[in-house]
């Protein structure tokens, strides 16, 4: 079965051209809650790179700014230590009694922050401070210490107060470069809350330079986005304008980049496809001029021709034999001619899109009979009609004669009979009630090639036939017809031979008369 | 027998036309421009004007309004199918009836005919005169009135009028009145019968916005009364 699209009717064309984008309406909604879009993609690259420069700066800034900060007061610390050390005179073996003075001695002298003193000498364990051993101080200093003659120091946290721990080893000079180790073994230990507190500083000082940078590079992502968007925005409605028919759509073209570029690619495409459109669109419409104005002025010679033919067929008998036939030839022609030149002024009205619609509330049936009745076909035992009552449709009548006479007469020229018309409502598959017209014959069917073009003008089934008793416009006519309806027709073969035509009309509930 | 005025511009076709109607008994008297038609008309006194649309001056549709001024000569105009915008102007202009060329003249004859045809709506047994409102109809003398003022009608409105209100009350559809009141064939245009009626609510109605002898039934045709 071959169904032919129904082709859209100017009317509705302006009217989508006068909503503008309206049925896109939708797409665009959408897109403007499109998760990953131009717009966040952009800004998340943007935050992204701001949020990584920033905080890699801060990170950097802040390891380098507490190293220094951290390693000035170790420094200073370990040297001061070493030096106190080194200074003060040592009695071995070191005794118990008398030693915290020293250490006190030493603890005074903390640079850059007081310190507390510890001295480990075998079992002997003094201190500075109230206990005589630390908390803080580790194994593995314990063990740095005795292996290094320079001291050791480490870092350590111990509820949350940062401590520097430093041991310092005293030892003999027992020849210019080579020392022994006393046995004694001194700490120091100091509290570092004040270089705590400055590098803690400096942690939220990075922050809260990160933080508004972050904030900061969102203005030029949005820019940004902006700048790229509002291109791809204009871009896309020109498209979308372009597509619905405006050729003349063009977008403005701002500074010099890319996006210029590309909006100046669209321009120039443009402009050629509305040049070749143009083209085309002339060719077409001087090709239909042409067949318009050949079928009028074919018209007025054969309303001439016409009016005497039937003086041509009365005297015809009164001629000689060779003369009758002749004038018989050239009054039957010239009937045919006529009917060809109307097809043809028909014809070119659906070509430029002027044939009009006159519809009329009618009794489908009756009509039927009527058209069947008017070309002498209603008694005719070779057609069989079913034509169930009371089906009233809105329909031209002139139109719908023409489409049910054109659909008998070809079933009866070349399908075999007996012609059957079918005429049936129905509900079809958008729920809407359309009006079904069949028109099957039991002749030898439609060839399969010929089916695709069974509508097209002058389309000749059999090659070999040079003329046909029609126009040969019955069909394409028909099928304009029908589409002018909004209905559509359909051309097939019965599953037990012959050609079945199938119209279906959708039934509307307005009202006919004015 | 009647006496044709046909106006056509093309000599080919007015002489066709006239060969035709001629063999088939009429007395055609034939003009080239709409000027010469109206001149003809007062020493010729034709039954009936064949009128051609497009004519060069004067246009056909001029020459209906011109005539119709003051005469209800019967019309038929000769249309191009697809000229649909002339054939509404025409009507509307008082024109009875239209052809579209090229017809044969067996076709114009019976149009012709049709439009001469008297009414013959089987009104034996009825009264002559009927009075419905303030409308008298008189369906021997053929004349309608209104509130004692004679209207002058043309023959296809008088004709509709007639059936119509030979059975008041009862739907027409379009497609019946061509039928029976226009003697059309074929499926013609219901805009003739829009256009007729139309012209004939202008003359009978009091409000033609509200009609009471005339009305629409819409999706169904037309009806006369219920007043």
């Amino acid at each position: 079965m071959i169904t032919v699209p129904r082709p859209g009717r100017p009317r509705d064309e302006e009217n989508e051209r006068a909503d503008g984008a309206g049925p896109a309406a939708p797409t665009r909604r959408r897109s403007r809650v499109r998760a990953f879009g131009l717009r966040t993609r952009l800004l998340a690259a943007f935050l992204l790179v701001a949020a990584v420069s920033a905080g890699t700066t801060s990170a950097l800034t802040y390891r380098e700014a507490r190293n220094a900060l951290l390693k000035t007061a170790q420094d200073m610390a370990v040297s001061t230590f070493r030096d106190q050390v080194e200074r003060t005179g040592w009695r071995l073996p070191v005794e118990e009694e008398g030693i915290e003075e020293i250490l006190r001695d030493l603890a005074r002298t903390g640079k850059p922050r007081p310190w507390v003193v510890f001295a480990e000498y075998g079992s002997i364990r003094a201190s500075s401070g109230e206990n005589p051993v630390s908390s803080v101080i580790t194994p593995e200093l314990r063990r740095a210490a005795t292996a290094d003659r320079y001291g050791s120091f480490e870092r350590v946290v111990k509820d949350g107060v940062p401590y520097l721990t430093i041991g310092m080893p005293t030892v003999f000079k027992t020849g210019p470069d080579s020392t022994l180790p006393t046995g004694l073994v001194l700490y120091a230990v100091m509290r570092m809350t004040d270089e705590q507190i400055n590098v803690d500083a400096l942690l939220v000082a990075a922050r809260n330079g990160a933080l508004p940078g972050l904030a900061v590079a969102l203005v030029p992502a949005l820019l940004a986005a902006r700048s790229v968007l509002r291109p791809v925005r204009e871009l896309r409605r020109a498209a979308r304008s372009m597509g619905s028919g405006r050729l003349d759509t063009r977008i403005p073209v701002r500074g010099r980049d890319e996006l210029a570029d590309l909006a100046d690619t669209f321009n120039e495409s443009a402009g050629q496809l509305e040049r070749s459109v143009g083209e085309l669109r002339d060719a077409e419409a001087r090709a239909r001029r042409f067949a318009s104005d050949v079928s009028h002025e074919l018209r007025t010679p054969l309303a001439g021709m016409l009016a005497v033919t039937e003086v041509l067929d009365e005297d015809a008998d009164r001629l000689d034999p060779d003369t009758a036939q002749a004038v018989r030839l050239v009054s039957a022609e010239t009937g045919k001619l006529a009917v060809l030149v109307e097809d043809l002024m028909e014809i070119s009205r659906f070509d430029a899109r002027a044939a009009e619609l006159n519809a009329d509330e009618i009794d489908v049936a009756e009509a039927i009979r009527k058209t069947l009745q008017v070309r002498h076909w209603a008694g005719d035992d070779r057609i069989r009609t079913e034509l169930p009552p009371d089906i009233r449709a809105r329909l031209d009548p002139r139109r719908f004669d023409v489409v049910i006479a054109n659909l008998v007469g070809n079933a009866l020229r070349h399908g075999g009979a007996p012609v059957t018309v079918l005429l049936r409502t129905e509900a079809s598959s958008s729920g809407t009630l359309v009006l079904v017209v069949e028109v099957a014959d039991r002749g030898p069917g439609i060839p399969a090639a010929a089916l695709p073009h069974i509508f097209d003008r002058f389309y000749k089934a059999d090659a070999a036939r040079t003329r046909s008793p029609g126009s040969g416009l019955g069909l394409a006519i028909t099928l304009e017809n029908v589409n002018l309806h909004d209905g559509t027709i359909r051309a097939g073969n019965l599953p037990g031979g012959g050609a079945v035509f199938t119209v279906e009309i959708p039934l509307r509930a307005e009202e006919a008369v004015r | 027998m009647s006496r044709v005025l046909l106006v056509e511009d093309d000599p080919f076709v007015r002489e066709g036309v006239q060969l035709g109607l001629r063999r088939r008994g009429h007395d055609v008297r034939a003009a080239g421009t709409g000027e010469d038609g109206l001149a003809a008309l007062a020493g010729f006194r034709p039954d009936l004007l064949l009128l051609d649309l497009m004519l060069p001056g004067m246009t056909g549709v001029q020459v209906c309004r011109r005539i119709r001024e003051h005469s209800q000569l019967p019309i038929i105009m000769l249309t191009a199918r697809g000229d649909d915008f002339d054939v509404v102007i025409g009507l509307e202009a008082g024109a009875d009836d239209y052809i579209v060329k090229p017809a044969r003249p067996e076709v114009i004859d019976a149009r012709i005919r049709a439009v001469l045809r008297r009414m013959d709506d089987g009104s034996t047994g009825r009264p002559a005169i009927e009075v419905y409102g303030d409308l008298t109809i008189d369906r021997i003398g053929l004349t309608v009135s209104k509130a004692g003022r004679p209207l002058t009608l043309a023959p296809s409105e008088l004709r509709l009028l007639l059936h119509l209100s030979a059975a008041p009350e009862q739907v027409f559809s379009r497609q019946q009145l061509l039928e029976n009141v226009w003697e059309h064939t074929f499926h013609a245009d219901g805009r003739l019968v829009d256009a007729c009626v139309a012209r004939l609510r202008g003359k009978i109605e009091d409000e033609v916005g509200d009609p009471r002898y005339v009305q629409t039934l819409r999706g169904f045709g037309y009806r006369f009364g219920p007043l």
